[in-house]
């Protein structure tokens, strides 16, 4: 039978048979229809977000594996647009039934009526099938990628390299997680998409300990294309850093509180950035007006120095994707030029609430999560300094060399803590502190970011918000920040 | 979710098939609807019913291995209970985690406290309502950026082959407001109050629109704080909320992998001040969330944490009640590793303090709301803290809001240096705590 001549009463005697275990163009038939059974109903825009997940993660403590856990799953949530509102429903039944259900759901919720058993559902042109995942081979990840066998002597073997390296040791821990995500977009615009991501990460968290003194360091790199990417990690390398950190912080001084000049390393000190103003260049606190930047494009928000983009195409980084959650082709998005706000983070919600056009950045941690304006790979570009230079203009000052998480509030004054500081005196490092959180107002802050390096880093982050936990890039160079508010004893 | 009994039916069907003859399964179903309004208009509606399990199986070398899943057909069962049995060659092959003693010993009749949920059109009626109230209580408040009303139906289980099952279901209702003021020359200023209870009807709507305009009003008028050394007085929420980021503690799990400020020796040992005593009470009437069994099927049960400031109990899993010689505690989550968490905090004054005090008459004081940023801010394993927080300092019953600043110190300091443990709880999603009121900590302001 022709989708044209389709009738609502037919809904129920329909049947098809998609692809149980692939996302493939099997399912453009029943998606088709259900798209168009909810624009019959009244809605204006229907997507279906499908997803099956294997994931595994692993756990070395001290000489043993204490802990394997693989996570399998499967899911779909549908998300219906009335106006300026919409419903989002998840459920875990990929069946044509338990999908239909689960819009009916949403459309009923948002008050719209389902069509009458004589009524037409209209067709919804899907366009040509986008499979993301015939690039890379992506088919081939899941199984090219580590065993359990592989992980285990991996982490081992990293736990036993670190041991060697460190004194005081409490405890010695070597993680890894692999996340494969098959995911299919549908929707009512014409959308139909698919992406198979895989995304790795492995590192050390180390606890050194003397009497009363103690000192924790942890460090994670992460990959999102290599099924290589475990038997690649140079474990030797960072095992030498951690227990070099953690050797220096376990005997730290707390920090004196007070306001002082601050330089913050390159790569993950990039989360000043994020939490400070990444987030408030997402058009959801756009919607909510819980931004200072929502007025401001094209004005100047920060330092002249300062240029910064959001994209998700950086070769393997971590934030890094071929299509949003959304089916949207990913950007490379600038956020600000020489201080002056270019763009915002949008997604398909931000652009119809707040008109910002959509930069292929709607993320989500889950199927159980609509899709949100979320972050990719988010750094500050590389500026003109040497690096001497940074350190030569602080008299008294901090050098915050790991910084660890933070967050931004409803108004926006932000805070994150350091791991790993040091004291700079007359231009030079001179002891390890410990104990110091950074506070500010995001929109001062900007404007104190007076001097940044040449050394572009990127690290690897978890992200939290709306939609859910997500991986992101963080990144700068180093920066100095004239003057901020360091919280201590 | 699949009935237990057919789902249990179908995992023993593949489990023979696979030649897996012990295992056991703890799963949940959650059913919510929330809604979140903006402006006088719903923004998002979001309705979920989702399933998953998490199965362990043991080898015939008795090494374990698990698996989670959603995918709760016969075909993605039978995918779990195969991945989990590869992954049992790799299972920890001391301390193998087993069943729980306790799995089978006879409870109270199963718990079914679910009530019907209201239609969603009645969550949103509600909390556009709320909202309204919340804007029209004063002239500043001009925003609710964040706000959501949501009801659930919660369903758990615990089954394993020897024939234990234990179920339970709730229902439950809550609503968060956080509002925020914008005034000519003055940074813009939020605050929020949250509620929860068994039902849409029983929830108390007016109560988190007075708490939450309170809050964001009292915040109006603010100053800078001078940084230095201050007597501080803790919420019942951020009370609650440090002592919860210090978990390891009394979390016997931590303390065996040497990830715990406590060692197996420091029960006994007055780790805080004699005015101070904490349990983990799951059955607390106030616990509207409270569970009757752990992920290991336990019952769970008052457990006495620190009596008039000595460390008395830790709470424990089957295993690590066994590697202490002591009875598990109803605490456990299972996995590959078994997890171990505190479920509902009850604090409150153990000795007579010297004198009462009290904010109507103490001078230049800090109280403290809400802490933030606890993820960051607080290093577990060193006992160190360094935080951002809302607050006022008080001066004899007046009460002026903090800018911005942090409060730092050590944790074991804080519970030594408890000075007053105030009468009147304060109850919280988190747990049951009065203020507590601690001789002196570092704020940073400027």
């Amino acid at each position: 039978m022709s989708p044209t001549t389709l009738l609502s009463r037919q809904l129920p005697s329909l049947s098809y048979t998609s692809t149980p275990d692939r996302f493939d163009e099997t399912w453009a038939a029943p998606l088709s229809t259900l798209l168009g059974l909810g624009r019959a109903a009244g809605a204006d825009l229907v997507e279906f977000f499908l997803e099956r997940t294997n994931y595994i993660d692993c756990l070395a403590e001290d000489d043993a594996i204490t802990s394997i856990t693989p996570s399998l799953a499967i899911g779909a949530g549908v998300r219906v647009f009335r106006k300026q509102a919409d419903c989002y429903v998840s459920t875990n039944d990929l069946s044509f039934s338990g999908l239909k259900t689960a819009l009916e759901k949403a459309l009923s919720i948002l008050g719209l009526t389902l069509p009458s058993a004589t009524s037409f559902i209209p067709e919804i042109n899907l366009e040509m099938f986008r499979d993301y995942a015939t690039k890379k081979d992506k088919d081939l990840w899941l199984p090219q990628a580590s065993s359990m066998s592989e992980i285990s002597q991996v982490l081992l073997a990293a736990n036993d390299d670190i041991q060697k390296k460190a004194t005081h040791i409490q405890s010695r821990r070597a993680v890894y997680f692999r996340d494969w995500q098959e995911v299919l977009v549908a929707a009512s615009d014409g959308t139909f998409a698919r992406d198979i991501r895989l995304t790795q990460s492995v590192g050390y968290s180390l606890l050194c300990a003397d009497g009363d003194h103690r000192s924790s360091i942890s460090k994670r790199v992460g990959d999102t294309s290599n099924p290589s990417f475990l038997g690649a990690w140079d474990y030797q390398e960072d095992a030498s850093e951690v227990a070099e950190s953690a050797g220096k912080m376990l005997y730290a001084d707390y920090v004196e509180s007070g306001t002082y000049p601050v330089i913050m390393s390159n790569a993950f000190g990039g989360v000043i950035f994020h939490e400070a103003c990444g987030h408030l260049l997402e058009t959801t606190q756009i919607e909510r007006q819980t931004t200072p930047f929502a007025d401001k494009k094209g004005e100047k928000i920060a330092h002249e120095n300062l240029t910064a983009w959001d994209e998700g195409l950086t070769d393997r980084a971590f934030g890094t994707l071929d299509m949003d959650d959304e089916g949207m082709a990913v950007q490379r998005t600038l956020l600000i030029e020489k201080g002056i706000l270019k763009n915002f983070i949008s997604d398909r919600a931000g652009f119809i609430r707040t008109g910002h056009p959509r930069t292929g950045s709607g993320r989500r941690s889950s199927y159980a999560y609509a899709a949100a304006s979320r972050m990719r790979n988010t750094y500050i570009a590389p500026g003109e300094y040497e690096l001497d230079q940074l350190f030569a203009s602080v008299d008294k000052g901090i050098y915050c060399k790991k910084l660890g998480g933070g967050s931004v509030g409803a108004t926006g004054q932000f805070n994150f803590a350091a791991d790993e500081a040091y004291l700079i005196e007359n231009g030079k490092i001179t002891k390890p502190l410990q104990g110091a959180t950074l506070i500010g107002e995001a929109k001062e802050i900007m404007q104190k970011i007076s001097m940044s390096s040449q050394d572009l880093g990127l690290a690897p982050g978890f992200c939290g918000s709306v939609s859910g936990s997500i991986y992101v890039t963080v990144g700068q160079p180093h920066i100095k920040v004239d003057s901020i508010t360091v919280g201590g004893r | 979710m699949t009935d237990v009994k057919t789902l249990f039916n179908n995992v023993k069907e593949s489990a023979t098939e696979l030649g897996i003859s012990k295992f056991d399964i703890y799963g949940a179903t959650i059913d919510s609807n929330s809604v979140q309004v903006y402006q006088g208009e719903a923004k998002q509606i979001k309705a979920s019913s989702r399933s998953s399990i998490i199965v362990r199986v043991w080898n015939d070398e008795q090494t374990m291995g698990v698996t989670t899943t959603t995918d709760l057909n016969p075909l993605g069962l039978k995918m779990a209970l195969q991945t989990a049995q590869e992954a049992s060659n790799f299972g920890v092959k001391e301390n193998v985690p087993d069943f729980s003693p306790e799995a089978s010993v006879t409870m109270p009749d199963q718990v079914d406290q679910k009530v019907p949920q209201a239609p969603v059109s009645e969550l949103i009626t509600s909390l556009l309502q709320a909202e309204k109230d919340l804007l029209e209580s004063h002239p500043a408040i001009t925003d609710v950026p964040y706000n959501g009303l949501s009801q659930n139906d919660s369903d758990r289980f615990y089954l394993n082959s020897e024939g234990a099952l234990r179920q339970e279901a709730r229902s439950y209702a809550s609503v968060y407001l956080y509002s925020k003021t914008e005034e000519p020359g003055k940074k813009p200023r939020a605050a929020g109050a949250y509620k929860i209870s068994r039902s849409l009807p029983e929830l108390d709507l007016k109560g988190c629109v007075t708490e939450a305009a309170e809050k964001t009003i009292s915040h109006l008028h603010y100053e800078k704080i001078i940084s230095g050394k201050y007597p501080v007085v803790f919420s019942a929420e951020a009370f609650l909320g440090l002592l919860g980021a210090f978990s390891n503690l009394f979390n016997a799990q931590n303390i065996l992998d040497k990830l715990s400020l406590s060692t197996p020796e420091s029960l006994g040992e007055t780790i805080a001040s004699p005015l101070l005593c904490v349990a983990d009470d799951p059955l607390h009437p106030e616990n509207l969330g409270g569970e009757t069994f752990d992920g290991e099927g336990t019952p769970t049960r008052k457990v006495e944490l620190i009596k008039d400031g000595v460390l008395t109990s830790f709470l424990h899993s089957a295993g690590t009640a066994k590697r202490m010689n002591a009875q598990p505690t109803g605490n456990a989550s299972i996995g590959a590793k078994v997890s171990v968490s505190p479920h509902f905090y009850h604090v409150y004054p153990g000795a007579k303090a010297e004198q009462d005090l009290s904010l109507e008459t103490a001078e230049n004081v800090i109280l403290i709301d809400e802490l933030h940023a606890l993820h960051a801010g607080v290093k577990s394993l060193q006992g160190s803290f360094s935080l951002p927080f809302d607050g006022w300092i008080v001066n004899r019953g007046k009460k002026t809001s903090i800018e911005s600043a942090t409060v730092a110190g050590d944790f074991r300091e804080v519970l030594k240096s408890i000075v007053y443990v105030e009468s009147e709880p304060e109850i919280t999603p988190g747990g049951l705590s009065p203020r507590v009121w601690v001789g002196e900590l570092s704020i940073t302001g400027e």
